[in-house]
């Protein structure tokens, strides 16, 4: 009995390494939070990847949320088996970039595997959230969105206006047609928006110039305390607490719970993410259309680009990995940077196409004269070349900070403090935030 | 006299004591001292600085006026959840038990919303009582009152203590009814010959009969408020709006799960276990004094 046990062991031991002499691929774990369609997508990606060539094997796993994904690899990391690559949501950079120790940055890795790697090839935009103020590029971009605003043609013909020359480039353009479009009775909810923070603040301060955060949003050092309560930020506020007076602005509430407001049809206008759109082509009954952010016209001459949202991928560290593990990571790095790959996520679930190349490809075929609105992310975002204010934000417990200023704000909205007020609150509790991230980072 | 030992064997009582003080052991005061442990420290979330810094992370959170406002919030919240989902679990326990015919019929479907896990609850009555896709929500509307849970902290919380205390009647009405049934016939009917009212007999007789049924579902429900209603709230309201809905336990969460500060949320489940360690002691002393078995 025991014999036979031992015999049966030496075989395998003996197969193992000849398979080891032979062709062993590589294998490495790739953890990922997206849901469908664009996770399957992702993993289809993986599985093309792994297709083709014969060196290494990339095994996507969807882990949850993005909160529960970056929680997941926190743990694995914390246990010493840390997966080879994670998504990390757009706020949780801050965090990633202080875990030193346990990221493999971007850069490093295909200087160190001598692979080639061309960061040029990536929208300013999107290249510099995930990067150092140097230009070192620290985690791999991949779905990236922005905000954009979506638009009822319906309604807002119902309401009396012509929806292809109606103005909506300005707050106050966007403030009087809701209004009538409520009076009219053409919807019953003029104006709203989701991901209140993302969209109401921070793409607000990029496409405004404006900071939102001292130290160039936080690129320049862990120091920077938040300067949300400006007076520009201040009339903002004032005037969402006016127009959901007047009844022109209805709050959507927090983070995704607004999106479902405009393919119902409840409300006329709705700023939310570019991603959104593939909702909207399934669901809304009425004819819509997609413009740019609005903005105040005494506060900014030439509106800048807008920032993204999204996730980028983080290369980590774990005791005893080796080099062909990190090779397998820049490889696909770079496989899923090819303009096919990319342009087949844009077309396919609606993010952005991240790459120079993809856009002018699919505009010379005509993609978006069929599929109107699929550009308007895409222009307003690569519409200037990013300053401090409009590249990003590189603040420590971001989520935290959103959640802040979502509480402040619907306090505000309740008529239990003035817009000022809810502002000094969200800009003395986030100085809290960013304190406490300071020093557990030292 | 009182019987001593019936083991000979010194380790035999100690052996036999052994896998359930071991279950004890690894699973609960193992992560409650991790706990504790943990919120003595404040440490970046990859574990890579940590600092031991004392009760810092309790004084933090004691002087933030925001952490007393989770206390009114959850002390409001588990107060009423508790009534809501006992009040109406006695009331449909004693119309059950007197009925005779389909009785299985009525108590099954009375048992179903037990059978539903909290998030999934949530999502059912948000459909209902959305303000501008849910039908309640829609007709509340309606009529003239300016339904909005999302921007109405009251009408927020009202939500939320009404979906949690819902998910829990199934549970105290299986309690309740198995409580009643447990009471003699004959005690009952004596106080009927007597001349006593079905309204006396039931607050006279049936009522501290069943007092050993009352007590224990309500520690557990003020623990089920405490602990369990994390994804009612997650759900529907995630705290807001303002803060109107942020109980203790959801802070936990928050400030653990998404914002990645351990310390302080150990420090803050280190307080919460304190306070309902201390409300169940406050009960065993007190009120059960007061309960017949």
């Amino acid at each position: 009995m025991f014999n036979r046990f031992l015999t049966r062991s030496l075989v395998t031991l003996l197969a193992a390494t000849l398979a080891v002499g032979f062709a062993q691929r590589v294998e490495i774990e790739f953890w990922h939070g997206l849901t469908a369609p664009s996770g399957p997508l992702l993993e289809t990606f993986a599985a093309e990847f792994n297709a083709s060539q014969d060196q290494y094997t990339v095994n996507a796993t969807f882990r949850g949320s993005y909160p529960d994904t970056m929680n997941a690899a926190i743990a694995a990391y914390r246990a010493g088996n840390a997966p080879h690559i994670v998504q990390m949501f757009e706020v949780g950079t801050g965090t990633m970039l202080a875990a030193g120790p346990a990221i493999k940055p971007v850069h490093e890795l295909f200087a160190e595997t001598g692979i080639p790697f061309d960061p040029e090839r990536y929208l300013p935009a999107v290249r510099g959230y995930y990067s150092l103020p140097d230009g070192r590029m620290m985690s791999m971009p991949f779905n990236s969105s922005t905000a954009v605003m979506f638009v009822n043609n319906d309604a807002l013909a119902q309401a009396g206006f012509d929806p292809d020359t109606v103005a909506l480039d300005t707050w106050d353009d966007v403030r009087t047609v809701a209004k009538q479009v409520v009076d009219t009775g053409a919807a019953n909810c003029g104006f709203s928006f989701a991901w209140p923070t993302w969209t109401q603040f921070e793409q607000f301060s990029a496409i405004h110039d404006t900071p939102f955060a001292t130290r160039a949003n936080g690129f320049e050092g862990m120091d920077a305390e938040l300067v949300i309560n400006s007076p520009l930020h201040v009339r903002h506020v004032q005037t969402l607490i006016d127009m959901a007076a007047e009844g022109s602005f209805t709050y959507g509430g927090r983070d995704a719970a607004g999106d479902a407001l405009f393919p119902s049809g409840e409300c006329a206008i709705l700023q939310g993410s570019s991603g959104l759109r593939g909702r909207v082509v399934r669901e809304a009954t009425f004819d819509w259309s997609i413009v740019p952010l609005p903005v105040y016209a005494d506060a900014v001459t030439t509106p800048l680009n807008s920032i993204i949202g999204g996730a980028s991928f983080w290369v980590m560290t774990a005791p005893g990995r080796t080099d062909a593990e990190y090779r397998a990571a820049a490889e696909f790095f770079n496989f899923l940077g090819q303009v096919e790959i990319v342009e087949r996520f844009h077309v396919e679930t609606g993010f952005l196409p991240i790459v120079f190349g993809v856009y002018e490809k699919l505009s010379a075929e005509g993609y978006y004269v069929t599929n109107p609105g699929a550009d308007t992310g895409y222009l307003q975002l690569a519409r200037t070349a990013p300053t401090p204010n409009s590249m990003g934000f590189r603040l420590g417990n971001l989520p935290e900070i959103r959640n802040i200023i979502q509480e402040e704000v619907e306090t505000a909205l309740q008529g239990q403090q003035t817009a000022q007020q809810a502002l000094d609150n969200a800009v003395e509790r986030g100085n809290v935030v960013l304190r406490a991230f300071e020093r557990a980072n030292r | 006299m009182r019987r001593r030992t019936i083991y000979r064997h010194k380790l035999l009582p100690y052996l036999l004591l052994a896998p359930q003080l071991a279950i004890t052991l690894v699973f609960f005061f193992w992560p409650a001292g991790q706990a504790i442990y943990q919120s003595l420290l404040i440490q970046d979330p990859f574990g890579l600085r940590t600092q031991f810094v004392w009760f810092e992370n309790f004084q933090a959170i004691l002087s933030a006026p925001r952490y007393l406002e989770s206390v009114r919030v959850t002390l409001v919240f588990s107060t009423s959840v508790t009534l809501l989902a006992m009040a109406p679990a006695l009331l449909l326990a004693v119309m059950a038990d007197q009925v005779v015919r389909g009785a299985t019929g009525y108590r099954t479907l009375l048992v179903w919303p037990y059978a539903i896990a909290p998030a999934v609850a949530a999502v059912l009555w948000l459909f209902i009582f959305h303000p501008s896709i849910g039908q309640v929500g829609q007709g509340l509307r309606a009529l003239g009152i300016p339904w909005d849970y999302r921007i109405n902290g009251d009408q927020a919380l009202w939500l939320v203590i009404f979906v949690s205390a819902w998910k829990q009647v199934s549970y105290n009405f299986l309690f309740f009814l198995a409580g009643l049934q447990s009471i003699p016939k004959t005690i009952v009917e004596a106080a009927a010959i007597d001349g006593a009212s079905s309204n006396r007999r039931f607050w006279r007789v049936i009522f501290p009969l069943l007092s050993p049924t009352t007590f224990f579902l309500l520690i557990v429900n003020i623990i089920y408020a405490f602990f369990d209603t994390f994804g009612v709230i997650h759900a529907l309201t995630q705290g807001g709006p303002g803060r109107a809905t942020t109980t203790l336990m959801y802070r936990v969460y928050r400030d653990g799960w998404i914002n990645l500060d351990l310390g302080g949320s150990s420090a803050q489940s280190v307080i919460l276990m304190t306070a309902v360690i201390l409300l169940t002691v406050v009960q065993f002393r007190y009120i059960e004094r007061r309960v017949h078995y």
